[in-house]
């Protein structure tokens, strides 16, 4: 048997069996990162890193323009910041935009939520919506302010019509493609253990499309600040008290560029608040831990 | 051929009931694919009773999975009908449990254990939630997972999640088991151990099962009883009783996968050379 192999044309090479080495040839298996791979791992921390590098050049560029007229420094900017909220008006103007923002999209992603049942419910229903979404999602939400200030008047009603226009399409647009994605496996799990109607919907197709889900949130909240802060600005004062956008507005007329840079900066910060914060809580106990994104 | 047939059942000592659990009867199935009616299946009628493990055995496209997926309500046949303890099938449920091929069945919301107390609640099966989960627990040891219960599908192996689905299906304690092509996306030396595995846990508890596949050696392994399909449209060419284990392993079962084959493609080998050739 053996020669019978050794006349084999390949097996001119000799057999190889060998011992797996002993744990202490290679020291240490396991070893704690140091504190830099740590920092550098740590998302949060990188994104601090890159926004005190913008802070820099800011400040840098802000001093070589050296006119807070045109182009307010870092510093500047920061202290009418703290100067705002220390007397309370910035704080009441934020409070009042977010007051409106959190209407029209609370309102928006009902909406959303009845037309997407529709549009998977019948086919004339998906129709339907899907006729309606690519007739308005490419409508600016400002084009319709106008209309909104002849059908509801100058108060909050026509700011939270045009939120709501902002916000609907992109989540009814989303969560809709996301059901489509629905893997067939997984509806015919569900269906296999008797779930129809609506408890089909929430335990099977919501979880299921979540990722597509918290994606429209996303672009519906960031669509939806955008729209307040427009209408704002050209909308001017709402019943008294004006939001963030008359906020900017009202400091540029006065040439008070710092206030007007501190408005904006609110923006940005409530912003990355909702996106690095509340929305990365959201994914990071749901798709995230279900490896459904990653 | 004929010494198969004629080899005693040796198998499912406690077939005892004369009822069916399973009622195939004249089955055709048509689905449409673009502007074609294909059909899929042409007046199959088979029989399964309590405790079989009845496999569905034919080539690519001989409707067998599409009579599986009839069988659990979610294809309805155009002709002739399906009764299960003499109700007739018209739509999905609890009763008839799925374990699919695609790894994707299990929900990736919800962990391990989760997955198999899910249907248990939703389908009323179990009246608490603590009942529940003791039967989830009872399942999943029996499939040797209680130390994953708790991670989430995409944590596990293609293996252990196809384990899982077996208890899931297993724990609604189905009338009748429908298991599509569950071992075939798995890797050759899994495959043989949860085949082991399955018979195993049906030496525990006796399920019913429907086992769908197109390998002949699984079929053999597998069944007590095994219906043969012919593709295009899928029609019974045979249906044969299975031999005991240790035969099946033994030189019997090689003698009998090569008397299947010859059944399948023999006379169909001079056809495919012309068509392909």
């Amino acid at each position: 048997m053996a020669d019978v192999i050794a006349t084999e044309p390949h097996n001119f090479r000799p057999e190889i069996r060998s011992e797996p080495a002993n744990a202490e040839a290679f020291g240490v298996v396991e070893r704690r990162l140091t504190l830099w791979e740590q920092l550098y791992g740590s998302g949060p921390v990188r994104k601090a890193f890159i926004l005190l590098i913008l802070a820099v050049v800011w400040e840098v560029y802000g001093r070589s323009v050296d006119n807070s007229l045109l182009f307010p420094t870092f510093g500047e900017t920061a202290s009418a910041l703290v100067s705002g909220l220390a007397t309370g008006d910035l704080l009441m103007r934020i409070w009042t935009s977010l007051q409106v923002l959190l209407m029209g999209y609370a309102i928006g992603i009902v909406a959303a939520a009845v037309l997407t049942i529709v549009a998977i419910s019948t086919r004339l229903g998906e129709d339907f919506m899907v006729t309606l979404t690519a007739m308005f999602s490419p409508l600016p939400a400002i084009a319709l302010l106008p209309l909104a200030l002849i059908w509801f008047g100058l108060g909050a009603a026509s700011l939270i019509f045009v939120l709501v226009h902002s916000v609907l399409w992109a989540v009814a647009l989303n969560t809709f493609s996301g059901f489509q994605s629905t893997s067939r496996t997984l509806r015919m799990v569900g269906r296999n253990y008797g779930l129809r109607g609506w408890r089909f919907v929430s335990r099977i197709l919501i979880p299921a499309a979540l990722p597509s889900i918290v994606t429209g949130l996303k672009i519906g909240w960031a669509f939806a600040w955008r729209t307040l802060i427009a209408a704002e600005m050209v909308f001017g004062v709402s019943s008294g008290q004006g939001g963030l956008g008359w906020f900017i507005f009202q400091n540029k007329n006065m040439l008070d560029i710092p206030a007007v840079f501190a408005g904006l900066l609110s923006v940005i910060l409530i912003g990355l608040f909702v996106e690095g914060v509340l929305f990365k809580l959201l994914e990071d106990r749901t798709v995230r831990r279900w490896a459904m994104q990653s | 051929m004929n010494v198969m047939l004629s080899s005693p059942s040796t198998l499912a000592p406690d077939v005892a009931s004369s009822q069916p659990i399973l009622d195939i009867g004249d089955v055709t199935l048509q689905y449409t694919a673009r502007h074609l009616s294909i059909l899929a299946t042409y007046k199959v009628s088979a029989q399964v009773f309590e405790a079989d493990r009845f496999v569905l055995l034919g080539p690519s496209g001989c409707g067998k999975s599409t009579l599986l997926k009839a069988i659990g309500g979610f294809h309805k046949p155009s002709e002739g009908e399906i009764r299960l303890r003499g109700r007739k099938v018209t739509e999905p449920g609890p009763d008839r449990m799925m374990v699919f091929q695609e790894f994707d069945q299990l929900l990736p919301w919800k962990t391990v254990i989760q997955n198999v107390i899910f249907p248990l609640i939703e389908s009323g099966k179990a009246k608490t939630r603590k009942e529940a989960e003791e039967r989830a627990r009872h399942y999943l040891d029996k499939v040797n997972l209680t130390k994953f219960a708790d991670n989430y599908p995409h944590m596990l192996s293609g293996g252990m999640k196809q384990r899982v689905a077996i208890a899931r299906g297993m724990a609604m304690e189905p009338d009748i088991l429908l298991m599509d092509e569950p071992f075939a996306a798995l890797d050759a030396l899994t495959r043989v151990k949860m085949q082991d595995e399955l018979l195993e846990l049906w030496d525990d508890t006796h399920f019913t099962v429907l086992f769908v596949t197109h390998s002949i050696a699984e079929a053999i392994k597998i069944g007590n009883r095994i219906l043969l399909l012919s593709p295009h449209p899928g029609q019974v060419k045979a249906e044969l009783n299975g031999l005991c284990r240790a035969d099946a392993a033994g030189p019997k079962g090689k003698a009998f996968e090569r008397d299947i084959h010859d059944m399948l493609f023999a006379h169909k080998a001079s056809d495919e050379v012309r068509h392909h050739g």
